[in-house]
């Protein structure tokens, strides 16, 4: 099955909808409760990560009897060293993302946590790819 | 702990959802930052005791299967963050109690901390 969602820069009311109908689907599937939870979390930290830094966003679902493969492709600033990004409470996050209660140098690190493949790519002045694979 | 006795401890009002008088909670996690609630692993029943009343609250309990919240220091939960809330079969509580007063009278009565 594949899906794609698209995710506006700035937009928090909308923030986590499409980790939302992730969630739900994997639900109606099957797939084990502790594995839902982990793709969604760092599915749902990589969406909060464009609606904060982003302009705008795509998210494609790969979903089969397996894995779970998503795919976040952003337009916007770009991460300049992805391995100062990917340590823990490193953060760029604007005062308004912080007040959502998130900023605080967790996500890219708890994406990892949470994910079986993460691949991220990035260029500055375009945007950022992430990849998240998790085999059921 | 039974959520009756939480509520009642902590002078809380529930706003959201239907308090079975027999549910339970096992531990408790208190905190305004997200991002740390994100990070928690448990397979218990967990309660969020926070400050921080806005739509990814809700959002964030429904990616880490968190079904309870607890809103202190007299935050106001809104009709979007019900409505989020009902499709997701949670309850909501407000007290207005601080943060370290309600978790402080909570683990008194024998409440686990998650970690």
């Amino acid at each position: 099955m594949n899906f794609e969602y698209q995710v506006e820069g700035g937009d928090f009311t909308n923030a986590g909808t499409t980790s939302s109908i992730v969630k739900k689907m994997m639900k109606q599937l099957g797939v084990q409760p502790d594995i839902i939870k982990r793709t969604v979390v760092a599915l749902y930290e990589a969406e909060v990560n464009i609606v904060a830094h982003a302009y705008r966003g795509t998210i494609t679902v790969d979903l089969d009897e397996k894995k779970i493969y998503v795919k976040l492709s952003d337009e916007g600033p770009g991460i300049p060293d992805i391995d100062q990004a990917m340590q823990k409470g490193y953060s760029t996050a604007s005062p308004k993302v912080r007040e959502m209660g998130f900023g605080a140098g967790m996500g890219l690190p708890n994406m990892k946590l949470n994910s079986d493949q993460l691949n991220v790519t990035s260029v500055v002045g375009k945007g950022t790819t992430v990849e998240i694979i998790n085999f059921f | 702990m039974k959520l009756e006795e939480i509520n009642s401890l902590i002078n809380g009002k529930v706003v959201e959802g239907q308090m079975p008088p027999d549910k339970t909670i096992d531990c408790a996690f208190a905190s305004d930052l997200m991002s740390d609630v994100l990070t928690i692993r448990t397979e218990k029943s967990l309660m969020l005791i926070t400050g921080l009343a806005n739509l990814q609250t809700i959002r964030t309990c429904e990616m880490s299967d968190i079904k309870v919240i607890l809103f202190v220091r007299g935050k106001k939960v809104t009709e979007e963050m019900k409505e989020l809330a009902a499709d997701n079969e949670m309850i909501l509580m407000e007290t207005d109690y601080s943060l370290f007063r309600t978790s402080g009278l909570l683990y008194a009565a024998g409440l686990k901390g998650v970690y």
